[in-house]
């Protein structure tokens, strides 16, 4: 057989494998592309605030003192202070955690729901398509925030409950995407070759389809994580999220309204900022994810 | 003036191109001439990334952003191409300049009726006014052979083979009578008569209207057949330029007589497509002992024709024609055998149903009647989707027509390798799989390190072979080989189907190899069956069949395929 191994080989260096390869990519992603660079950084610095920002605050989030309500930004209070006295830098920073949860959960929770189904709609079609085509047909057929307001109203104001609400009216998107990628890749060579080596057909999609298709999942990931983000505090506003006076993005914007009118703007102001970043930041982030999960940019 | 008229109409000078990457400027095409005259027909031919497209996209300066010309010269009947303003080129393409590109479907409008596609380019040229556009348009149909243009002109891509979409094509090329067509590959997917019909056409409306035409294709038999003049091209440079009787009876350049060589013809044996240099090996003659490993009896598979046509038709009120109502027979009862340790040759053009057939042989289909029989064991009778699980999936393997295609873009070389290994071949502990994927590699001839690599840093070839190094992993008996190397250049292919042969002979292994390419079939094969229509027209040794056809259909295959001039 060594007669034939003098064909041309590409005389490149084996590259390398792993885990150190995936961090080198990630690394030449990051710095490549201003943008993704910066969303990167605002990601760690979100994550920063939502795992130790409790301990790095200046204030108790929910310590009131009135003697100090409604002062504007200052040294001792960077964003100011409610009506109540309390330290708006802190509740910005507090609610951070908050938030994530939230976005982190209904997106993770849709992902495995919405993504399964959606390939194995598209994979298998015939009933399973239909079934799962006429479930999101249903949930589109709403509007998605007065239906997220329904399932929240009726199953209780909590957190998990928002985090549910958000996953069901993403759901829909998932399952298109999903479902159209993988009709596509249905009867491709890999697929073929796959059954010819035993695997069942559940293993095909989990194993064959599904990684195809990571790419361009992660980029809706991303940009409904930002979604669910306003989403959450869209419900928070209207009064059906979290309660006061646990500190939240959207609830600090709706009691800061009220003060827009007589002067006092930073009330709406930073939590308002917050949230923008963090929106900013996740929908900046997906082309950036795509290109370090998927492969074939690792040139 | 005088040097006007001895000046050829396409004069490319010193030409290089480069493209600009993550990893620095490449050089796609470096300091090459090439001259075409007028009413001359001149082939550009070379494999896969020798920069013969290139040169034709910046002769066109239609190269992508990344590309430019980086010096050199491209004269057109005297203009300057590279000086030429982009209207200009605009008003060029098209009037002076046309081309046929490789996959015709591609080309046209898949929504808009042929007819109206010439006529745009009629119309864009000011070749004809609206008031007379349509006849010109049918016109043009008539003469690339369009039976009925009348009615053809109505027609959608999708409604038309693939050799009528190519006339389409060439019909928008020709137009407005340019001096010169390049055609890129223009027959590459189609099949032999169709190619055959195709170049006929384009040599004869050359000649006619006193143009020149430029042929890129990879294919050296088919350049040498139809052009005057050929350019052998190889990693972006020019490496001989000879009128095609010569360069066919005596190249020059060692690389030309490499690809010769490799050109699967007449007469040559496996081993006469590999390099003279090689060691010969020792001539294999497994014997096929007689039994039969895979019997095939009656096999018929059936579409129902209940498609968009057939309930459009309802709607409209329509009576749909007596021929919807029944159901297509994409195979048509075939029965055939295949001897353990023999190769079977599949041949016939497109959908005549070899596809559907090796399918269902594999157990990826399910047949509607006949059975298959594999050593005593009825396997056809099996759903496809049990068959997955089960151990005669062993038995049978596959290597499959597209190389890139076949292997899932997430997973090395090794995974894909492993992956029939650790569903049914029982090898267990990561040592002992990569021990065995290695042993593997060696066997098909891919280095150990490319193992890690995934399927996009991997050149065709050796794609190809872990392809087949994924197909002899659990040791099959029967290997279903569907044109393993029709995707593959003609160095390559010579190089794969040696391979595919010494493996044949090493483990005793019974192929039916699929291929539409007599040639290729011949070099392998025992015993061919041609197809046509879903029926076998003919079998028998591949001697007999390809030396004494005994069915018309057989025959006007053997003709169809270029002859060059010897």
């Amino acid at each position: 057989m060594t007669a034939f191994d003098t064909t041309v080989i590409e005389a490149a260096a084996s590259p390398a494998t792993g885990l150190s390869a995936t961090l080198k990519h990630a690394r030449h992603v990051v710095t490549g592309n201003p943008i993704t660079g910066f969303s990167f950084t605002l990601f760690i610095l979100l994550l920063v605030c939502a795992l130790f920002g409790p301990y790095l605050v200046p204030y108790d989030p929910l310590a009131t003192n009135t003697v100090v309500a409604l002062k504007p930004p200052s040294l001792h209070h960077l964003m100011g202070t409610d009506q109540l006295g309390r330290d708006l830098l802190s509740r910005v920073v507090v609610a951070t955690r908050l938030d994530m949860e939230v976005a982190i959960f209904s997106v993770a929770l849709v992902f495995v729901l919405g993504g399964i189904s959606g390939i194995a709609a598209g994979y298998f079609g015939g009933w399973t398509d239909r079934l799962v085509g006429r479930l999101s047909d249903t949930i589109m057929a709403f509007p998605l925030f007065v239906l997220a307001m329904g399932i929240v109203a009726a199953l209780g104001n909590t957190v998990t409950n928002i985090i549910i609400a958000t996953a069901i009216i993403n759901y829909p998107l998932y399952v298109r995407i999903a479902r159209a990628e993988a009709n596509v890749r249905r009867n491709a060579g890999f697929v073929q070759a796959a059954r010819l080596s035993g695997n069942g057909e559940f293993r095909i999609l989990l194993m064959q389809i599904l990684p195809n298709i990571l790419p361009i999942m992660m980029v809706q990931m991303s940009l409904t994580m930002g979604y669910a983000i306003l989403n959450a505090a869209g419900l928070s506003f209207i009064g059906l999220g979290v309660r006061p006076p646990t500190p939240e993005w959207g609830i600090m914007v709706a009691e800061g309204a009220a003060f827009i009118v007589s002067g006092e703007w930073w009330i709406a102001l930073f939590p308002g900022l917050a949230l923008m970043l963090a929106v900013f930041c996740f929908n900046m982030l997906g082309d950036g994810l795509r290109d370090i999960v998927d492969p074939q940019r690792r040139t | 003036m005088l040097d006007v008229v001895h000046q050829p109409l396409l004069d490319i000078r010193d030409l290089t191109v480069e493209f600009a990457t993550r990893r620095g400027t490449v050089t796609a095409v470096r300091n090459i001439d090439i001259s075409a005259n007028k009413g001359e027909t001149l082939g550009i031919v070379g494999e896969s990334g020798s920069g013969k497209s290139v040169t034709s996209f910046a002769v066109m300066r239609i190269l992508d952003r990344a590309g430019r010309i980086a010096g050199g010269s491209v004269t057109f009947s005297g203009i300057d191409l590279r000086a030429a303003s982009d209207r200009d080129m605009g008003d060029m393409r098209g009037r002076e300049i046309s081309m046929i590109f490789q996959n015709p479907r591609a080309a046209l409008n898949p929504i808009r009726k042929v007819g109206y596609q010439i006529e745009d380019v009629l119309l864009r040229h000011v070749q004809a006014v609206p008031a007379n556009v349509k006849e010109k348009a049918i016109d043009i149909l008539k003469q690339v052979r369009i039976a009925r243009p009348e009615e053809r002109y109505h027609a959608y891509p999708f409604e038309l083979s693939g050799g009528m979409c190519q006339r389409i094509v060439i019909a928008i090329a020709l137009a407005c009578r340019p001096q010169l067509l390049i055609a890129d590959e223009p027959t590459t997917g189609l099949d032999v008569t169709t190619q055959k019909a195709v170049m006929e056409l384009v040599v004869e409306l050359t000649h006619k209207r006193g143009m020149s035409t430029v042929l890129i294709t990879h294919d050296l038999g088919l350049a040498a057949a139809y052009c005057d003049r050929v350019v052998v091209m190889r990693k972006g440079e020019v490496v001989e330029t000879a009128p095609s009787d010569i360069i066919f009876n005596s190249p020059a350049h060692a690389y030309t007589r490499k690809l010769m060589r490799a050109t699967p013809r007449p007469g040559a044996t496996l081993r006469d497509l590999l390099d003279e240099e090689r060691p010969a090996r020792k001539p294999t003659s497994v014997q096929a002992d007689g039994r039969p490993l895979l019997k095939i009896t009656d096999l018929v598979k059936e579409y129902a024709r209940q498609g968009v046509t057939k309930s459009m038709a309802q709607l409209f009120g329509r009576k749909a024609s007596a021929v919807d109502e029944q159901p297509f027979r994409a195979v048509d009862g075939i029965s055939f055998e295949i001897m353990r340790g023999q190769s079977v040759g599949l041949v016939g053009e497109s959908g005549c149903g070899k596809s559907t057939t090796s399918m269902m042989a594999m157990r990826l289909l399910d047949p509607t009647s006949g059975s298959i029989v594999l050593d005593g064991e009825d396997i056809g009778a099996i759903p496809a989707r049990k068959f997955a699980k089960l151990p005669a999936r062993k038995r049978i393997q596959m290597v499959f027509q597209d190389p890139t295609d076949s292997l899932n873009p997430r997973f090395t070389a090794m995974r894909a390798i492993a992956d029939p290994i650790l569903r049914l071949g029982g090898i267990s502990g990561r040592d002992a799989l990569r021990a065995r994927c290695e042993e593997l590699a060696q066997l098909v001839g891919l280095p150990r390190h490319l193992l890690d690599r995934f399927p996009h840093q991997l050149s065709g070839g050796q794609k190809a072979r872990v392809g087949i190094a994924r197909a002899i992993a659990l040791h099959p008996e029967l290997v279903i080989l569907d044109e393993p190397t029709a995707a593959l250049d003609v160095s390559v292919q010579a190089i794969v189907l040696n391979l595919l042969d010494e493996l044949k002979a090493r483990f005793g292994m019974s192929y039916l190899f699929v291929s539409h390419d007599l040639h290729v079939v011949r070099l392998l094969c025992d015993h061919v069956i041609v197809m046509k229509s879903g029926r076998i027209v003919e079998q028998g040794s591949a001697e007999q069949v390809l030396e004494a056809p005994q069915d018309e259909y057989t025959r006007e295959l053997i003709a169809a395929i270029p002859h060059p001039p010897v």
